[in-house]
């Protein structure tokens, strides 16, 4: 698609295609906007969709282009959105479509450095010392080496020859105290031990950040990351999904599912089903052998503890409201 | 929407790319100069010249939250297309509707326009503001009509009763602040051995372990989230609870404030003020419709579904202080209630009407609302207020 109106150049600033002042933006740009890592593995738009989608994650146009950015601008993306629209899974579609590493730090309240970056391994020192005390003992060198660090996700990622793909889950779960020092290391890919000096990352881990709104985050992270939010999909692109992860189940009953699903999202629910819960009851429907929802009701009944997670959801969709919503989609 | 027109003579694509971010910048978007070459060289990485690429690429890099996202489209078209709209119209679902109430935007713009101006103008500008921001919620207008007769809360907020409410909410915010964290620090005496150190220090001793050091859980404060209704029924109590929600505000904990009639607004930054005659003003322009009908439930929904999942987590004290005389159903106050004390430590209700000889919960209301509660207090004066200490410890 154009720019619409006038020339797409003179649109974005350029007078005329034939005499360009100024950048052409599809030039190269000046050395200083790039970051300096040549390793990164640059992938075209259609590459990252593709890559997704073989992996059988249907990711939609946004969501492609800020993975795109993430991997060519080397910034880390907060993923933001209600729990289970596939947050996590995207950064494990990621790292299967890239053949990387995944690493995964699942954050929660009382994180500590010791346990997201590293720690030495102390009984393992003291043992040292105590069995190398005939031998005349051991060297502070020695202890302080590689053999006696426990590395920890986030020194781990930065380790690595092949850039991995760091998972940071549900960081709004840590407190603000792990944010800011997430941030230092987010900025310039180094960790500081004290008894070993800087360790300088050998590759740039793609970093990706999921959030869904236990706390707020601060500004700071924000403006460092990419965003974009995830929402529950639209009818056909969740149809996409349930296709792409679940090929067997039939068509009649898949129409089901997806009509059923969407219409209790509009239904006033505490936890409104997402993507997994939908693909659980799929699975759960498809493996008790249904075909038609209609026909056996008992099994709809029963599965509906896949969908939907709190006693009062439950109560909420008796057998009369899913024979309703079921007839409606039919 | 402020729209920004189109430099006629804007000079190369990084001079456009820069008035874009300035327009953006105007609409609230948190960003800066740095973007802007941000933005310069993820346009280098795609096709620039597809608009809907380049849409996509800037929505994902100058974005930083979830509102930011739903307004860029209309933000990029504004700028690049020229299809600005002066005023948004009428906000869609409730929670925007709430978001848009959120009086501090246009209410800063219309101060710094008229700071000399006569305070009738000002009046005039806020009610602008306030038409524009209530939408068209059958309610809301119906609350509006009944309440012209405006209530100026400098009136009701004095020196002495702010010193007082201050010191009562100083107390039971210190009486409530004292909690554990999970994480442990280094302490001097602490339950747990903090083997790095000790090693460390063992190193001095020749690899003996001589120097124990340790960690301990440090104090962790609580958050104090509170909700005052402001409606007809309320209005001998405003004055007592504004005093004390200023004074909780201003008391050093973590403290989020909120005013509800017929809908809910924010008031934290408002009693931030220092200056506190300002901050009556400010407030004041807020309470539009204030001493008007209820909607408890309504009230409660809306802050869960908008300002909840910020405000709440597993520390936070919600307070509510309000008579329990409202117009909704009391099974959706039970329910809102069941949902806030999931998110949320504590629910204490402050009623102005307990601290009366043989006060029985009749109200439905409150009937309904009692199993939710993790206390019911007595509150219709200062000294009641500061009585709460000993109970508030107990939490």
């Amino acid at each position: 698609m154009g720019w619409g109106c006038m020339s797409d150049w003179v649109r974005i600033g350029l007078a005329d295609p034939t005499e360009r002042r100024g950048p052409a933006p599809s030039e190269p740009p000046p050395r200083y906007f790039l970051p300096d890592e040549e390793w990164i593995l640059v992938l075209t738009l259609s590459d990252v969709q593709n890559g997704l989608a073989a992996q059988g994650y249907v990711a939609d146009d946004r969501l492609a282009m800020a993975l795109h950015l993430a991997q060519t601008l080397g910034r880390p993306l907060l993923l933001e959105g209600p729990a289970g629209v596939g947050k996590t899974e995207v950064a494990k579609a990621v790292a299967a479509s890239r053949e990387a590493r995944l690493i995964r730090l699942q954050c929660y309240e009382g994180l500590d450095a010791s346990h997201a970056i590293y720690e030495w391994n102390y009984q393992r020192q003291l043992l040292a010392i105590r069995a190398s005390e005939a031998q005349g003992g051991v060297g502070e060198a020695q202890l302080f080496s590689d053999a006696y660090l426990l590395k920890r996700p986030l020194l781990e990622a930065i380790s690595q020859d092949i850039p991995p793909v760091l998972l940071i889950d549900e960081i709004d779960r840590a407190d603000e105290e792990f944010e800011a020092y997430l941030l230092e290391i987010l900025s310039d890919f180094q960790i500081t031990i004290p008894e070993l000096g800087t360790v300088e990352a050998t590759t740039r881990p793609i970093v990706i950040l999921t959030a869904n709104g236990t706390r707020d985050l601060s500004d700071a992270l924000r403006r460092r990351c990419l965003y974009s939010f995830l929402d529950y999909p639209s009818k056909e692109v969740e149809m996409a999904i349930l296709r792409a992860r679940m090929p067997e189940v039939e068509g009649v009953l898949a129409r089901q599912i997806i009509g059923v699903v969407q219409a209790l999202r509009k239904e006033d629910l505490e936890k409104t089903p997402g993507i997994a819960e939908m693909l659980d009851w799929a699975a759960a429907l498809s493996g008790l052998g249904v075909n038609d929802m209609a026909q056996s009701r008992d099994a709809v009944q029963a599965t509906l503890v896949c969908l939907l997670k709190t006693a009062a959801d439950y109560d909420a969709a008796p057998p009369e409201v899913m024979d309703r919503l079921i007839g409606k989609v039919a | 929407m402020q729209v920004t027109r189109f430099p006629s003579r804007a000079d190369g694509l990084a001079d456009r790319m820069s008035g874009f971010i300035a327009h953006l910048r105007s609409n609230g978007l948190r960003v800066g100069p740095g973007e802007t070459a941000d933005a310069l060289s993820a346009l280098s990485q795609i096709t620039a010249t597809d608009a809907d690429q380049a849409r996509r690429a800037l929505c994902v890099l100058l974005a930083s939250d979830a509102e930011d996202w739903r307004r860029f489209d209309d933000l990029f078209d504004a700028y690049w297309f020229n299809v600005g709209k002066q005023r948004e119209g009428v906000a869609q679902t409730s929670h925007v509707r709430v978001q848009s109430a959120k009086p501090m935007i246009w209410q800063d713009a219309a101060h710094s326009d008229e700071q000399g101006a006569e305070s009738a103008e000002q009046e005039g500008s806020a009610d602008q503001g306030e038409g524009d921001a209530e939408g068209t919620d059958g309610k809301l207008i119906a609350t509006r009509t009944v309440n012209l007769s405006r209530r100026d809360l400098r009136e009701l907020m004095d020196d002495e009763a702010l010193k007082q409410a201050e010191k009562a909410a100083l107390m039971l915010a210190r009486a409530i602040r004292d909690r554990r964290s999970r994480r442990r620090k280094q302490a001097l005496r602490g339950a747990t051995l903090d083997m790095r150190r000790i090693q460390r220090a063992s190193l001095a001793r020749g690899g003996e372990p001589i120097d124990l050091y340790r960690r301990a859980k440090p104090p962790r404060p609580m958050r104090i989230v509170a909700l005052c209704d402001v409606s007809g029924s309320m209005t001998v109590y405003s004055r007592v609870f504004l005093a004390f929600l200023k004074g909780l505000i201003g008391s050093g904990t973590e403290a989020d404030a909120y005013l509800f009639h017929t809908r809910l607004m924010r008031v934290t930054d408002a009693l931030r003020d220092h200056d506190s005659i300002r901050a009556a003003g400010r407030l004041s322009l807020m309470a539009e419709g204030f001493g008007g009908g209820t909607d408890i439930s309504g009230s409660l929904e809306s802050f869960l579904n908008g300002y909840g999942a910020r405000a709440l987590n597993g520390r936070t004290i919600v307070l509510i202080l309000s008579d329990g005389y409202c117009s909704s159903d009391p099974q959706a106050l039970s329910a809102v209630l069941a949902r806030i004390r999931r998110k949320s430590r504590r629910i204490v209700w402050l009623n102005p009407l307990k601290g009366w000889k043989d006060y029985q919960p009749i109200a439905a209301a409150m009937q309904a609302a009692e199993p939710h509660l993790d206390a019911h207090l007595p509150a219709n004066t200062l000294e009641a207020l500061a009585a709460l200490e000993p109970q508030f410890r107990k939490l």
